[in-house]
């Protein structure tokens, strides 16, 4: 299955693993508002994510979470607030080829195979040919390795099923050697092995690369596996902690007990403002 | 802009024609097709079948690009990828050329196809040299990928993409001298037809048609066919946006 063996990689990547372990964090928002149309979906969101760690974004769905992400990615429009994204502003040039990015719905090419799919962003990323070549070609290989899909990787991307799309989705992400992943919902719709798996692989990337995860889910039992978690309802964080903490601190069993708990309290605080304006 | 980024992308765009060679059968035959048909609408006068031919031999890639291409970027836009893809290091002009490059390379496929087709089995009469017929043709289907890109831009859905069809093309084809020469036409048509790309694009076919060599009113046409190809290419790149609501 997915193989935790990384196989040596040329270029930029070899001293993430060897390098100074890095303390600053990966993202740092301060103020981070995001203006949609006449809807404030962010509204003055500060937070830190750590390097070489997952931080899980949880919260139900329409809270803000992919707004955030792109946010941190990019492509979202009309951010303001200071949003620090391994040491550059969010969507700078130099930034392009450290993010490894994952969208909710995958976005690959149906009429490429698994792996034309991703010798082309592979080409995208580190263009060339010679050694950059046969970098992309090891490149390629893990990742669909990675991914579990390797029995596939001659299929057409349109003829595979959803969960095997997103996983062909992620597995771009993964090309290089991205030092933040920020992954939009990755393990929706795959059954509990393969989530498993993928988790384990998340948490071999953060470990062995010093790599920032940043991943979103509305699964609560998800949040377990994370080192740290972001609360968010309705474009405001509610906890920014790690997942026991945040049990001890609300006196609950589970992640989700802490959750409901939290939003009570909110709610108590002030009544959340149901239609923002 | 990078050169290996431009050539993988048009790579990534021909492998996935590649796949859909039911589409690349249509691009191809179709316009062969109705130059066959026309040649025996007009089989009792060829004269008319030379004016006619030659201009539909510039006007082909224009339609066909056009669709192609509207198409293909409405699919790309929709699909995520060029969200993906401009969230990664490549440039608006390595998509934009690399797409210019794949459907310009099939763009010479069809026009050489209909071109020999025209010149050799249906007995298109041509004063000027089949090259230069061709270099038309080509700088038409880059104008009409163009079009095609700009004007994805616009479409929510390919159900509109393809209304644009009938909206860009059509005034184009009634004012280019298809119908009718374009000084015979009402002094305010005849102005737009003046300010109409394709209006050039048929005028160049004509030139070809219609003198041995290579006239100065040949080059103008030409220039001006490929300076609005390469204007609206500039005006495609500029709506792909990084950053989107």
């Amino acid at each position: 299955m997915m193989n935790n063996k990384r196989p040596g990689r040329g270029g930029d990547g070899g001293d993430h693993v060897t390098g100074p372990v890095r303390t600053d964090p990966a993202i740092l928002a301060e103020g981070l508002t995001v203006v949609r149309g006449a809807r404030t979906v962010l509204r003055g969101l500060a937070f830190a994510v750590p390097r070489g760690q997952i931080t899980g974004l949880l919260g139900p769905s329409g809270c803000g979470k992919s707004t955030l992400m792109r946010a941190v990615v990019g492509t979202q429009a009309k951010v303001t607030g200071t949003l620090c994204v391994l040491g550059h502003p969010a969507g700078a040039p130099a930034l392009r080829s450290r993010i490894g990015y994952v969208t909710q719905d995958p976005s690959v090419y149906d009429d490429l195979t698994v792996r034309q799919n991703l010798e082309y962003f592979a080409a995208v990323l580190d263009p060339g040919r010679g050694p950059a070549a046969e970098r992309r070609r090891d490149h390629v290989t893990r990742a669909i390795a990675d991914v579990d899909l390797a029995s596939h990787a001659d299929s057409l991307a349109g003829n595979l099923s959803g969960g095997q799309r997103s996983r062909v989705s992620l597995a771009v992400a993964l090309l290089g050697t991205p030092e933040l992943l920020v992954l939009d919902e990755p393990t929706v719709g795959l059954d509990p092995v393969l989530r498993r798996d993928l988790w384990n692989l998340f948490h071999t990337i953060a470990a062995e690369r010093g790599a920032a995860i940043l991943v979103s889910s509305h699964v609560m039992d998800e949040a377990e596996r994370c080192d740290r978690l972001l609360l968010m309802r309705e474009g405001e964080i509610l906890a920014d902690d790690t997942p026991r903490a945040l049990r001890t601190r609300t006196g609950s069993d589970t992640v989700e007990a802490a959750f409901l708990h939290l939003v009570d309290e909110a709610t108590a605080r002030s009544p959340a403002p149901r239609s923002p304006r | 802009m990078n050169p290996h980024r431009t050539l993988a992308t048009a790579a990534r765009v021909l492998r996935q024609l590649r796949h859909d060679p039911r589409s690349i059968a249509l691009m191809v035959l179709v316009p062969c097709a109705m130059l066959l048909l026309l040649r025996y609408v007009f089989d009792g006068d060829p004269r008319t079948f030379d004016s006619i031919g030659a201009s539909l031999l510039g006007i082909f890639p224009l339609i066909t690009m056009f669709l192609v291409t509207s198409i293909a970027t409405l699919r790309e836009r929709t699909s995520g990828t060029l969200e993906r893809l401009l969230a990664m290091p490549l440039g608006k002009g390595d998509l934009i050329a690399g797409y210019a490059l794949a459907f310009g390379a099939l763009a010479v496929v069809q026009s050489a196809l209909a071109t020999g087709l025209a010149l050799w089995a249906l007995g298109l009469d041509v004063t000027g040299s089949a090259w230069l017929l061709l270099l038309v043709a080509l700088l038409d289907a880059l104008l009409g990928t163009a079009l095609g890109l700009f004007v994805s831009a616009f479409a929510a859905s390919e159900f509109q993409a393809v209304q644009f069809m009938p909206a860009v093309i059509f005034p184009q084809l009634l004012l280019c001298g298809l119908f009718a020469p374009r000084p015979s036409m009402q002094p305010v048509l005849e102005g737009i037809s003046d300010v109409l790309p394709m209006s050039y694009a048929v005028d160049g076919m004509n030139e070809v048609l219609r003198h041995p060599d290579i006239t100065g009113d040949f080059v103008r046409d030409a220039v001006i066919v490929a300076a609005c190809a390469v204007l609206v290419l500039g005006l495609g790149a500029a709506t792909l946006r990084r950053r989107t609501a």
